[in-house]
């Protein structure tokens, strides 16, 4: 068995799946750490993560091209984002609580919308997903040409948005001030700074990344939208910004090592076959996120002003 | 536009703030109603029957409205110290699963002792579920919200593995779904060819007891004194820690006894859909109540009435009955909104001083 691992674990096949699976944490991950560096912590990602797998799905099977489809949960995400921006920012309700509420409108909204369309189906409809794509030349690199460079084309995607979320967060002057009024939103504002418009683009924009990696699902992982589809993933997210330390590099560390686990565990099933029950595989990427949570919890650096709301001229 | 504090908002303002909410609620899902070219007017008003217009649709919006009743206090107690405890639909499972193999016979008790002794186990498992979120918390920092909302994926997993494995029934062609448990496990019923069951004085005696702790005794000050702020609780003298650990058994316990009830009241087996999301409907009914116990048996009883009208009513006209949990959703979010404009006054200008 642990010679099966070893071979598994350089195979090409092994790792072009743990990427795959990875995509959509990769984004979902982006896309809080992107809310919470700037001080809002979005619970609404589960819901945003099924809205943008249903509206880009919909949209897709109504007829436009897949990359409208991207374009169109993007803004769905944005849209839903900047309703939990605009009661947890200008208003500084509770984001534990809105969060919670965004994301049972979200899901809510998608079901809902799905069966309206949809009202008598027996079993989803299909659309023709995004191909795998094999980028000239660096695909012909043997083991690694196959594991990164045969991907579907969300999965460059979500790789390009982690560079790019980094080197926004860190070499602009709009990353600075995403930063600052998620550490000290006082001093941002003294610095003319406006605390409340840079808080709720970062949660809009952060909005629109959760649910592009939500219409990955559905527009490339499979071909239908389902039900439940998002599963847990957008939870999941959370636990990894917080095992990333809010960092765009570990996020992508933490999204790749929890699919390669992921993707193990699903060929562990196979191994092992029925001698365990299938559910205590499913259970260990639960387990894991919160050993992962716990583990990083004590020298979690979080953004400082993060769930704390800012309101001009108040003191803190 | 600036927010001003209201020195002292009235009773009134208070009670009327989460109605006018439900009503805006209904007005923007009219909307959504209206989409798939139904009349508006018609849909509520069979939403209505459906959940309150006859002595049968009323017993049953009661039923509904039970768990949630339970699961809505379960999330009051401990929203009010500030324990984000979003795993009471784990900790509802958990309690089913104890309460059944309780209530089945698995263990050796007398037959008057099969009841009580499902619903405190069943209790005592919701508890217990949140007792390792809660020491997470209170000795690691680790989010609580996070590992409450994680640990319900594997609750129910788990709950599937026994229904598949141990506790399969062997009378149940195949379904994976647990032995009925014994008729003296079984809550009697309160109305007769209904499924009212005796789990509603339950849950009714639940809340007044909540409301008695909140304003009568010193556990309730020191669950406030912490929601309130756990830096001057802790200088006051309250043990944080200890006060929280003993909301986390209480919070727990209430989404356990919810479990527990539905398995001794409704079902009497357990299987995997037995709650369509009362553990997240409970958060929602606990910020319709704004946390006060009594306010929660108004509110779940609304939600429930919501969940069974739109199910009558989607059997009659082509809306979706997703509508309900979008319509719960969106009370929640203006419920919220509502509670703002109580605490604040909206101003044109900024006030010259404060």
């Amino acid at each position: 068995m642990i010679a099966d691992i070893a071979d598994l674990l350089v195979s090409a096949t092994f790792w072009a799946a743990t990427l795959r699976i990875a995509t959509p944490y990769i984004l979902g991950t982006l896309g809080e750490l992107v809310c919470e560096r700037a001080g809002v912590l979005n619970l609404g990602i589960e819901g945003i993560m099924t809205l943008g797998a249903m509206a880009g799905w919909m949209a897709v099977h109504q007829g436009a091209d897949l990359w409208t489809g991207v374009l169109i949960a993007a803004l769905a995400g944005a849209v839903l984002g900047s309703l939990h921006a605009v009661l947890t920012v200008p208003l500084g309700l509770s984001q534990h609580v809105t969060g919670i509420g965004v994301t049972l409108l979200g899901t809510s909204l998608s079901y809902y919308v799905y069966r309206m369309v949809l009202p008598q189906v027996t079993t989803p409809p299909t659309i023709e997903p995004f191909q795998p794509f094999a980028i000239p030349v660096l695909s012909d690199i043997p083991v690694i040409g196959p594991a990164l460079f045969s991907q579907t084309p969300l999965t460059y995607v979500a790789l390009a948005a982690v560079a790019v979320v980094a080197w926004v967060l860190y070499r602009t002057p709009i990353g600075l001030a995403v930063r600052m009024v998620g550490e000290n939103p006082a001093a941002a504002e003294a610095q003319g700074i406006n605390v409340t418009a840079v808080r709720m683009g970062a949660v809009i924009c952060g909005s629109a990344l959760m649910a592009v990696g939500g219409a990955f699902l559905t527009l490339s992982a499979f071909n239908a939208f389902f039900f439940n589809m998002i599963n847990g993933r957008g939870w999941i997210c959370i636990a990894l910004v917080v095992f990333a330390s809010w960092r765009p590099g570990k996020a992508l560390l933490g999204a790749v090592l929890f699919a390669a686990f992921d993707a193990l565990q699903l060929r562990l099933q196979q191994i092992v076959g029925p001698a365990l029950p299938y559910q205590v595989f499913l259970m260990l990427p639960y387990l894991l996120s919160i050993l992962a949570l716990v583990l990083m919890s004590r020298r979690a650096a979080y953004p400082r002003a993060l769930m704390i709301p800012f309101r001009k001229g108040e003191r803190h | 536009m600036w927010f001003e504090p209201r020195p002292l908002p009235s009773a009134a303002l208070r009670v009327l703030a989460p109605i006018a909410a439900v009503i805006a609620a209904l007005a923007l899902c009219a909307a959504l109603i209206a989409w798939t070219g139904t009349s508006v007017a018609q849909a509520y008003v069979l939403l209505f029957q459906g959940s309150l217009g006859s002595r049968f649709a009323l017993a049953e919006t009661l039923t509904r409205a039970t768990p949630l009743m339970l699961t809505g206090l379960a999330a009051a107690v401990a929203f009010r110290a500030k324990l984000w405890n979003i795993g009471a639909e784990g900790q509802l499972y958990a309690g089913a699963l104890i309460a059944v193999m309780l209530g089945g016979g698995m263990v050796d008790l007398p037959v008057w002792a099969l009841l009580p002794a499902a619903l405190i186990g069943g209790a005592l498992a919701g508890s217990a579920l949140l007792i390792g979120p809660t020491v997470l918390k209170t000795g690691f920092g680790v989010d609580e919200v996070v590992t409450t909302l994680l640990l319900n994926f594997v609750t129910l997993l788990f709950v599937s593995m026994m229904l598949e494995g141990a506790l399969k029934d062997p009378m149940g062609m195949g379904w994976p779904q647990s032995a009925p448990v014994l008729p003296e496990a079984e809550l009697p019923r309160l109305i007769e060819r209904s499924r009212l069951h005796a789990g509603l004085i339950i849950a009714l005696l639940a809340a007044v007891a909540l409301w008695i702790m909140n304003t009568r005794t010193t556990w309730g000050y020191e669950i406030k004194a912490v929601g309130a702020n756990q830096a001057a609780a802790a200088f006051a003298g309250i043990p944080v820690n200890w006060v929280m650990l003993k909301v986390a058994i209480l919070s727990g316990g209430l989404a356990g006894l919810a479990g527990a009830s539905e398995i001794a009241g409704t079902r009497g087996y357990l299987t995997l859909d037995l709650s369509p999301g009362f553990g997240y409907s409970g958060i929602v009914v606990a910020m319709l109540a704004q946390l006060h116990p009594l306010g929660v048996v108004v509110a779940s009883i609304f939600v429930a009435a919501i969940f069974v009208g739109a199910d009558a009513m989607s059997r009659t006209v082509a809306v979706p009955n997703y509508i309900a949990e979008v319509l719960v959703a969106v009370s929640l979010l203006c419920v919220l909104v509502s509670a703002f404009l109580v605490r604040f006054r909206v101003r044109r200008t900024a006030a010259r001083t404060s």
